[in-house]
């Protein structure tokens, strides 16, 4: 049996991306409340309570803090549910 | 327990709010919608399906406090000053690829940001129906989730225009005259904070 194959899945679809891991940042800002930054960090990454409560500190602190890591889509859902939360967040790739 | 959010023992919590508290939450929360827009629903003759395949803006909002909901997904607070860390990237890429994040992502979070809302606009509905002056709020674990989200989102949209500042004073807004006119809405950002920091609480174990 044969079926007729697009030209296009001849080709290679993407190039693929060097093995670089990404990141997801939270920036701090001055309205988010340091205990709903922590309790974000506890529900949504299922962190403990002294491990979200350091980062949120690396947040307020420096201005920024790598919350988690991983592949680009990870990272972007990530980024979204941090967006969901209200927390500005966002993507890099770690260099 | 006036003014604050009590653990109900079995995930949810409880307020005691009066019917000043009830119409201001109400209020605030229908601007929020309003804010936020109205849903990507398909119009009068349009087909229904199409909406599921629209996609959504690729510039952000142009209102700072829309701004501040719907970030960009790959420019941080550097990127305009053209900050620390991010040379290694052209700053037109990072604005390609949080136009194309955004397409994808923003009319569902505008979605959700909606339904958390619109669950608190029922909620207080739910409690003037048969409030006499007053009534007790009682929540389950995930309609304290969805007053979380909104409760935060009014603070940032209206902290943003306070332009709220991080120091102990909020960049002096916190010691307004009376007859300032942003002082209501600045008693309104500090009541949501003191609302949302004893909800936490409540989910915080």
């Amino acid at each position: 049996m044969e079926i007729e194959r697009p030209e296009s899945s001849e080709q290679p679809i993407e190039v693929p991306e060097p093995d670089v891991p990404w990141a997801t940042v939270v920036h701090n800002d001055p309205v988010n409340l340091m205990s709903y930054v922590t309790y974000v960090f506890q529900s949504y990454f299922g962190y403990p309570k002294d491990k979200a409560k350091k980062l949120m500190m690396d947040v307020h602190h420096k201005g920024r803090a790598v919350v988690s890591t991983g592949s680009r889509e990870e990272m972007e859902r990530d980024v979204q549910a941090m967006h969901g939360y209200g927390l500005w967040a966002t993507l890099t790739q770690d260099r | 327990m006036a003014g604050s959010f009590e653990a109900t023992g079995d995930g949810g919590a409880a307020i005691a709010l009066d019917e000043v508290e009830i119409s201001i939450l109400r209020s605030l929360a229908v601007q929020l919608l309003e804010l936020i827009g109205p849903g990507e629903e398909p119009a009068e003759g349009e087909d229904p399906l199409a909406a599921l395949f629209a996609e959504g803006p690729s510039e952000p909002p142009s209102d700072p406090a829309l701004a501040r909901l719907f970030p960009d997904a790959y420019r941080g607070p550097d990127a305009e000053a053209g900050g620390p860390g991010d040379e290694a990237v052209p700053n037109e890429d990072l604005r390609t690829a949080s136009a194309d994040f955004r397409r994808f992502t923003e009319n569902d979070l505008r979605a959700r940001k909606r339904e958390d809302a619109l669950a608190v606009v029922r909620a207080l509905d739910a409690l003037t129906a048969h409030g006499e002056g007053g009534a007790v709020l009682t929540l389950t674990r995930a309609q304290s989730q969805q007053w979380l989200g909104t409760l935060n989102d009014l603070r940032l949209a209206i902290g943003t225009r306070l332009e709220v500042s991080d120091d102990d004073d909020g960049g002096g807004l916190y010691s307004l005259p009376d007859e300032d006119p942003r002082k209501p809405m600045v008693m309104a950002y500090l009541w949501l904070g003191a609302l949302q920091e004893t909800l936490v609480e409540t989910l915080l174990d």
